[in-house]
């Protein structure tokens, strides 16, 4: 479970413009059948995660219950109903890197971090989440930090790799 | 004219690599040159040996050039475009022959044995144009079944051809098709299921990053025959290149009159949607997909009825998955007989393989039916790097099993893999070694369905945490051999009992391991061991005081101080207070730290 951290919402009334924007365009381009999961993505990239009043929004806009909203938000790991950090960092649990030690370069990233797979540092630079194959598995064991990608990462690089973003 | 094509690998594994940056390079010193008009620099889709990326590929020598790093681009430049010479330091071992001379990629051993139908584009033509793909007979299959054959004829020849889906059951793709076109609807739906989440799976994200139009043309001749006009491409959000170029592949689909109204004056309209999937597994079983489109959670619901009858908002919808739709345009242009030459009896045609884990060429394979598991391994995946033992290889994902070693010699096909525990899947093969634990790779799958089930059946949800508690105890050391004999009897009534595809298989991992290495699963419960020495729990290390020289090595490095002993005498560790790291006997240049 993601640690909760206390952050009071502070959404801008230019961000609520944007994702009224977006959500216009959506129903333009695919008609109003299914727009649920587009609709929360966008949300998502606009805020960054999905707080509650930002569900209200798509709730109210699209017609539905509030409950609705927080079922699919809630299904899909793609989803975050708390901030994430400035940094995200991503370490592939999937097979190929698995196999390769992936596992225990994860558990140093926590250990390093003192955080727990999708939680974030109290100053909300870093957030932590193993993610499923990105698919270069070419590059196994891989560890990803934004859209740096790191690959044939060994357990000995990951404090210089933190290093570089300012741990 | 151009006097030189230089090929740039755009996959994601390249990319990951930094190859765009490279990409960039040689675009910005080839302008620099004033050679634009000379040689011409295309971003294609993967070429399958992920495991030497970054990929580049200079015609008209074909010098394959591999592990590419900006800084080697100013070399190419200045030795081969400009002077001619092929830049050798840089060339893919294997394509330099004895004699010095440059073999044709063909012949090197990677390459030899794979037989490309479904990524015949992938790495030759450039994704993002349509032109090219229309060069190497894009949209002919479409405009042949537009022009001269009824939608009853496609069917007939999909069904004769003997393709079966490439996603995981296997179900014969024509008999599905033949459904929805028996079924009554006002409105019926096309749909691709592109939410490859087999972990080490990556065939469907290459081929849409390779080669986006032929699953368009694919879907297009694939509604023409079941009487629909709407299709929908559902694709994992993860995959960002693979979307980008399905969708440039769409808009330029679209401007060329392929998709749209009255495509090749035929009367026939068809157009494409894509839906971003949001990071769900169970999202790929049939059901599960369409209720994801139509924007709910992407819960499964029994069947029948089958989506074929009702499916998306309720009307009949077909559903192949990406790498099934890349062979359809071919099976129409060169006949289904020549597809169902390849293979073996019950499955034809070819499969891709994503080869991952403990081996030399990692990557992207695609070989008849019926080639054994040795061949994909050792010939074309160069064996297990370091000299390590081949141990098992574990196909189908969270849904498949471990192939041991010595079922090495197994032609692979659906049936086969069926026989020996596993199954096909989407097609990713895991090679694993001696250090590898089947206990912790069966924990490891588990661990995955546990977090993916998506709760809505019980034997599913509860059965699948409660396996995995069980596989906890085996690798803690608290199990006793009666648990064994439970923990099947649970696979068995979680197969039996649970509402979809995802639980019916999660078993599987447990099963087929400790059917073939029960043995290790022993060694866990009876004598606490771990013979691979992965599960941390088991181990114990202690220092042979014989080779132990008393350098102090080991005692300074220990993270937790748990070394004792005087410079120039035999070190202890004690147990009590070692977290099992393994630092020491990594540190130790004596082999005096021992684990067992």
């Amino acid at each position: 479970m993601a640690k909760k951290i206390d952050v009071p919402f502070n959404g801008t009334k230019e961000q609520e413009e944007r994702l009224k924007a977006a959500l216009a365009e959506l129903k333009k381009e695919h008609g109003d059948k299914g727009l649920m999961i587009a609709a929360l993505q966008k949300a998502q990239e606009i805020y960054g995660y999905l707080p509650e009043p930002v569900q209200q929004m798509i709730a109210d806009e699209l017609g539905v219950s509030l409950a609705e909203v927080y079922g699919v938000a809630t299904f899909y790991a793609q989803f975050s109903l708390y901030p994430k950090g400035q940094y995200k960092i991503g370490v592939c649990l999937g097979t190929a890197c698995y196999v390769k030690g992936s596992g225990d370069v994860y558990k140093k990233v926590c250990e390093l971090l003192k955080i727990e797979g999708g939680q974030c540092t109290d100053d909300l630079k870093f957030s932590l989440d193993a993610t499923r194959c990105i698919g270069c598995c070419g590059l196994a064991p891989v560890l990803t930090v934004n859209d740096d990608v790191y690959g044939k990462v060994t357990v000995d690089e990951v404090e210089s790799i933190l290093a570089k973003y300012g741990r | 004219m151009f006097r030189s094509h230089i090929l740039v690998c755009g996959g994601t594994g390249c990319t990951s690599g930094n190859s765009m940056k490279v990409y960039d390079a040689l675009v910005a010193r080839i302008k620099k040159e004033g050679l634009e008009n000379e040689v011409h620099v295309t971003k294609t889709g993967c070429f399958g040996l992920c495991a030497l990326g970054p990929i580049m590929i200079v015609y008209p020598e074909g010098s394959f050039y591999s592990q590419v790093k900006v800084e080697d681009v100013d070399e190419i430049i200045d030795e081969h475009i400009i002077k001619g010479r092929i830049v050798t330091r840089l060339l893919y071992k294997e394509t330099v022959g004895d004699d010095g001379k440059i073999k044709a990629l063909n012949d090197t051993a990677f390459y030899k044995k794979q037989k490309r139908v479904a990524l015949r584009n992938c790495g030759v033509i450039n994704p993002e144009k349509i032109e090219e793909y229309i060069a190497y007979d894009g949209y002919e299959a479409l405009g042949k079944v537009l022009t001269e054959m009824t939608p009853q004829d496609v069917i007939d020849e999909i069904l004769k051809s003997g393709l079966r889906g490439r996603g995981g059951a296997g179900f014969p793709t024509g008999r599905k098709w033949q459904f929805a076109k028996n079924s009554v609807g006002d409105k019926k739906y096309v749909c691709c299921n592109a939410d490859e989440g087999d972990p080490g799976a990556f065939m469907d994200r290459s081929i849409l990053e390779g080669d986006p139009h032929s699953v368009i043309e694919a879907m297009a001749i694939a509604a023409y025959a079941i009487g629909s006009d709407q299709g929908y491409v559902y694709i994992r959000a993860e995959y960002p290149i693979a979307v980008q170029r399905l969708s440039i592949a769409i808009k330029q689909a679209r401007e060329y009159g392929l998709l749209g109204k009255n495509i090749f004056g035929s009367g026939f309209n068809f157009d494409l949607d894509i839906r971003l999937g949001a990071g769900a597994f169970v999202c790929g079983e049939e059901t599960a997909l369409m209720t994801s489109i139509e924007g709910n959670r992407g819960e499964p619901r029994p069947r029948p009825p089958f989506p074929a009858v009702k499916g998306l908002f309720g009307k009949p919808t077909i559903l192949n998955n990406v790498e099934t739709y890349a062979n359809v345009p071919q099976i129409i242009l060169k006949g289904a007989d020549w597809f169902a030459s390849m293979g073996t009896e019950k499955s034809r045609g070819t499969k891709v393989f994503a080869l991952g884990g403990k081996i030399h060429n990692t990557g992207l394979v695609e070989i008849p039916m019926g080639t054994t598991m040795r061949e994909i391994i050792y010939d074309i995946g160069g064996g297990c790097p370091n000299g390590k033992k081949f141990k098992a290889a574990q196909t189908g994902g969270p849904s498949g099993g471990c192939i041991p070693a010595h079922l090495i010699d197994t032609p692979i096909d659906y049936d086969n893999l069926l026989k020996i525990g596993s199954m096909m899947g989407s097609g990713g093969l895991i090679v694993m070694d001696e250090d590898n634990c089947m206990v912790d790779i069966a924990k490891f799958f588990l661990e995955f369905t546990v977090d993916e089930s998506c709760g809505k059946c019980t034997p599913c949800r509860i059965g699948t945490k409660r396996l995995y508690e069980m596989l906890c105890k085996v690798t803690d050391g608290t199990a006793t051999m009666e648990d064994l004999d439970k923990m099947e009897e649970l696979c068995y009534y979680i197969k039996e009992n649970a509402l979809c595809g995802l639980g019916q298989t999660a078993p599987n991992p447990v099963l087929s391991t400790l059917h073939y290495f029960r043995d290790e699963y022993e060694a866990h419960v009876r004598d606490k061991k771990c013979p691979a020495g992965v599960c941390k729990k088991l181990l114990k290390y202690h220092i042979d005081a014989e080779k132990c020289k008393g350098c102090t090595l080991c005692a300074r490095n220990c993270p937790v101080g748990a070394i004792s002993g005087t410079v120039k005498q035999p070190h202890v560790i004690d147990a009590n207070k070692c977290i099992k790291c393994g630092v020491c006997m990594e540190k130790c240049r004596f082999g005096a730290v021992l684990r067992g």
